[in-house]
């Protein structure tokens, strides 16, 4: 019978291949922890092979005893026998496996925080977007938000802090995970050293619109870094109209440095042209996708503070696409 | 006195797990304090984190001779769940032996981070 279905008998091993194939595949990207492109995440991934491999042996030690003892051990052992075996194989060997991998955990922490930042930028969560900003070469503050650039090489100080609930600040590429406390400062050191663009993402529940709390890390060449840093300080460069933008109150809540509007509650948008996505992750920076921002932020951010604007007269809507389209 | 009795109960059962329970609080505390006030001092700390350590297994090692005494150095194996006097003995002594040995490993790693301990982290 089971010879005469071949196709039947086949399916373990397709579905074993595609399988394989999908946790490999998984395994690279720009949000990979097992895809290091930091010192810190190279550790951590270190630390789940090394973890793996040992709960693979310690797996089939177990399971090669209990076919020994269900299929070739024919009589029970003695008593002393028995408790000797629960004694080393369910007390001592787990303990000394616990104090070694205890050990080596420990050990990682402190490199984690080592070395001296050439950068510190400051982050903060808030319900949803991250609220970045950088010390320039003169001390003063520069404001961005939803995005982290960051020297390929040099280590990096971050400083996180939350505005409203607990979030959580997780690169997967580049660093394990960290809180953003209300109230609290948090600092979280990374080492980047591939360059490339990853993603980083809000690891803790945080409201309605948790998922779509997301951001770009562009990791840089030094150079192009501090050539990058010098354009974000200057004020936006555009030459389209910024009227539209300002008649309709945008700016209560939004600076675009260099104009009038110099709003604090939500996301700094001086060059926001320059960005890869638009409202934390959630849709690639495109002129469409601008626009149904602006119109149906509501709708496709549930819980954010940013009001829908799809009420505008639709040449007030394009002419503020076509403003914020054009920060650079 | 709960480390020279000649019978087992339920205070001697419970005085591992306690004196572990009081290693734990002492290195929290003392590292709590210490990095708050005083982070420079992290060479004390760590020597004072030791000495409890040392102290704290000491204690168990006690309570833990005179369990295997109270189990009858082991004349008897488990389970002792006989409705006798002997066995009532025994049966708290191997249960004090025991936790013993689940409270030293205890107290062990939980002073293990002070053997790693870099800086007080702000």
């Amino acid at each position: 019978m089971r010879g005469s279905r071949p196709g039947f008998r086949a399916f373990p091993r397709t579905a074993g291949l595609a399988g394989a194939g999908m946790m490999l595949g998984a395994c690279s990207g720009t949000q990979s922890a097992l895809d290091p492109a930091g010192r810190e995440a190279g550790e951590v991934a270190t630390l789940f092979w090394v973890m793996l491999v040992g709960a693979a042996v310690i797996w089939l030690a177990v399971i090669g005893t209990a076919v020994f003892a269900s299929r070739w051990q024919g009589r029970p052992v003695s008593e002393r026998a028995g408790l000797r075996l629960v004694l080393w194989g369910g007390a001592i060997v787990p303990t000394l496996v616990l104090a070694a991998l205890l050990a080596y955990g420990l050990r990682l922490m402190p490199a984690l925080r080592a070395g001296e930042p050439a950068l510190t930028v400051e982050v903060t969560g808030e319900q949803y977007w991250w609220r970045v900003s950088y010390r320039g070469p003169d001390g003063a503050a520069i404001e961005s938000g939803n995005e982290l650039r960051l020297p390929a090489g040099h280590a990096a100080e971050i400083l996180l802090t939350s505005a409203d609930v607990i979030h959580s600040f997780w690169i997967p590429s580049l660093a394990g995970k960290l809180d953003m406390i209300p109230g609290r400062t948090n600092r979280l050191v990374l080492h980047p050293e591939r360059i490339g663009t990853y993603r980083g993402v809000c690891a803790e529940f945080c409201g309605r619109s948790h998922t779509f709390m997301a951001f770009t890390v562009i990791v840089m060449e030094p150079a192009a870094f501090e050539a990058w840093l010098a354009r974000q300080a200057a004020p936006a460069a555009t030459a389209a109209d910024e009227g539209a933008f300002l008649a309709n109150g945008c700016g209560g809540c939004h600076s675009v440095r260099g104009t009038p509007a110099t709003g604090t509650i939500g996301p700094d948008l001086t060059h926001l042209a320059d960005r890869a996505m638009l409202g934390a992750g959630l849709f690639a920076n495109t002129p469409e996708n601008l626009r149904r921002f602006v119109a149906e932020a509501e709708e496709v951010k549930p819980g954010s503070r940013m009001p829908s604007f799809g009420m505008l007269p639709p040449q007030d809507l394009d002419a503020i696409t076509a403003y914020l389209g054009s920060l650079r | 006195m709960l480390f020279r009795r000649a019978t087992p109960n339920l205070w001697t059962l419970i005085t591992p797990p306690t004196v572990w329970a009081l290693h734990f609080l002492f290195c929290y505390v003392a590292g709590a304090i210490i990095c708050a006030r005083y982070p420079g001092a992290l060479g004390e700390l760590r020597l004072s984190i030791a000495a409890g350590t040392v102290l704290a297994l000491g204690l168990i090692l006690a309570a833990g001779a005179q369990a295997y005494r109270h189990w009858g150095f082991g004349s008897d194996l488990p389970p002792h769940n006989e409705p006798t006097e002997d066995d009532q003995q025994h049966f708290l002594g191997f249960a004090t032996l025991l936790l013993c040995a689940l409270s030293a490993v205890a107290v062990l790693f939980g002073a293990m981070p002070a053997l790693f301990i870099a800086e007080c982290v702000r």
